[in-house]
């Protein structure tokens, strides 16, 4: 007896309660994100795929100093440097293996040039090991860049040494 | 006679049709009913909205590999999904979904058949259903089918007496066993459409019809059989392709014909108001499937003990006093 009046009170009374509970979250909107078809902004300071930077007037920033592979503690960067024209020093050769790095943003911290940055993309799967190491062509922004910067870069114009323009 | 047999053919097809279709797309439902009430968006990318998803189901289904297991007994396990899946189809043989009509001045009535104890007969044809599962479990050289099998049994004994007994109390008001005329008993009679309908005069009835339906067809929260945490898939463990499919479609087939009879018994079946009475045989099953699947959402699965204790102690006593209930009040008003 006392079972069926229990059961006749559930179906009541928390029954009901129940079943409101459910109905309201059917009217919510849902939290999936359509993810191939639209993305996650992401987190302004989010260490996705490295990029390497230019001046303005298109010329590379990096040095091929070094400091960036110094820094590396998965020793993923390989560069080999070269001379310009100019007489100064750009990278001939450089490399970060996919594969070794970390994501932690160390090389970005180290660069005294303001060259390497970690950016905002986080997709790079690819059907061979080969396509994990990115060499100089993969990460350098376009010339003209399209879209600007998203990381703030101070120094903007190129000191150049040696030069007469640049004693005056 | 021809032209009858040919006028019952075209019905049989297209009930029968309108009854798979109707299946395939309650998945759909289930799904995305389900799929909102937990922020999901549910099927989405088959067609818009997702709405070629059953279509791709059924094609994904039919070219499986139909595995058979080693050690099956090969008769019981082949046999197994058509006893589950024909008493399912059966059911709609005797439910009205429309009033009758005249066209090209023959009278058709809005019933594949009219028979004069179709109660009786689909109670026969929904308790034929738990055979489907047993055999499946029995042929089965697996121990969840095994215990999905021997689970069902169970629930079936304990559930099967109140599922009768829940609408004895329309029987005895209504004084017949036909469909048909159970649905003429619910008329409106007034601008309160629904006031005849036996929902107002067996609300205790209703209620047991509804849980000891949910049971019956093995649904959340009483989807022991196939307890899909606990015994993997249940009955249907072994089972792969269309054989598979079969018990699938059997499953929303059952819960289709039970919500079918149920807005038959309890909620006036074709009858309503502006509508066509097609449409409003279909809002009212519609209701039923609705409240499956929001029930589903709801509530988690009843433990086996509490399962057997409930049919026994709570389901089973309370029909016999709305059994005992409507027949004193019955011979009292004289009716």
């Amino acid at each position: 007896m006392k079972e069926i009046f229990k059961a006749l009170g559930n179906v009541v009374i928390k029954m009901p309660q129940g079943f409101y509970v459910t109905f309201k979250h059917l009217f919510k909107k849902p939290v999936t994100l359509d993810y191939p078809r639209k993305k996650k902004p992401m987190a302004p300071r989010y260490r996705g795929k490295h990029y390497l930077e230019r001046y303005d007037d298109g010329t590379e920033r990096c040095v091929c100093c070094g400091l960036c592979a110094a820094a590396c503690p998965a020793d993923a960067i390989y560069m080999e440097p070269e001379e310009t024209e100019k007489g100064e020093r750009k990278a001939r050769v450089y490399e970060i293996n996919l594969l070794r790095c970390i994501f932690c943003g160390f090389c970005e911290e180290a660069c005294p040039e303001e060259a390497i940055f970690l950016g905002q993309e986080y997709e790079f799967s690819a059907d061979d090991r080969n396509k994990f190491i990115w060499t100089k062509e993969d990460m350098l922004v376009p010339h003209p860049r399209k879209d600007n910067p998203f990381k703030k870069i101070l120094r903007r114009v190129r000191k150049v040494y040696g030069t007469p323009e640049a004693t005056r | 006679m021809l032209e009858m047999i040919l006028i019952t053919a075209v019905k049989v097809f297209m009930v029968l049709s309108a009854v798979l279709t109707a299946c395939a797309y309650s998945t759909y439902l289930e799904r995305k009913v389900v799929a909102h009430m937990q922020h999901r968006v549910g099927p989405l990318y088959a067609g818009p909205y997702g709405l070629l998803q059953p279509l791709a189901d059924a094609v994904k289904l039919a070219f499986k590999e139909d595995l058979v297991p080693d050690n099956v007994e090969r008769v019981t396990y082949a046999l197994a999904p058509v006893a589950s899946f024909v008493p399912a189809i059966l059911i709609f043989a005797v439910v009205p979904f429309s009033n009758g009509f005249t066209w090209f001045g023959y009278d058709i009535p809005g019933v594949i058949s009219d028979l004069n104890i179709g109660v009786l007969y689909i109670f026969a044809m929904t308790s034929l259903g738990v055979y489907g599962i047993v055999l499946a479990g029995w042929s089965s050289p697996s121990k969840y089918s095994m215990m999905g099998a021997i689970r069902s049994s169970a629930q079936m004994i304990s559930y099967e007496i109140s599922y009768g007994l829940s609408i004895i109390g329309i029987l005895i008001i209504g004084n017949t066993l036909s469909l048909t005329e159970i649905v003429a008993q619910q008329a409106a009679e007034s601008w309160v459409f629904f006031g005849n309908w036996y929902i107002v005069k067996q609300p205790l009835g209703f209620l047991l019809y509804i849980t000891c339906a949910i049971a019956e067809t093995n649904r959340a929260p009483f989807d022991l059989p196939e307890a899909e945490s606990e015994l993997v898939g249940g009955y249907h463990t072994e089972y792969s392709s269309m054989r598979f499919s079969m018990f699938f479609i059997a499953e929303y087939a059952y819960m289709l014909g039970v919500a079918a009879v149920g807005a038959t018994l309890f909620l006036g079946g074709w009858n309503g108001p502006f509508l066509p009475p097609v449409i409003w045989f279909l809002i009212k099953v519609f209701l039923f499937m609705f409240l499956y699947i929001w029930l589903r959402a709801t509530f988690p699965r009843f433990r086996y003990d509490q399962l057997m204790q409930f049919g026994w102690k709570v389901l089973f006593p309370l029909a016999i006093a709305n059994t005992m209930g409507t027949a004193v009040w019955v011979v009292l008003s004289g009716q």
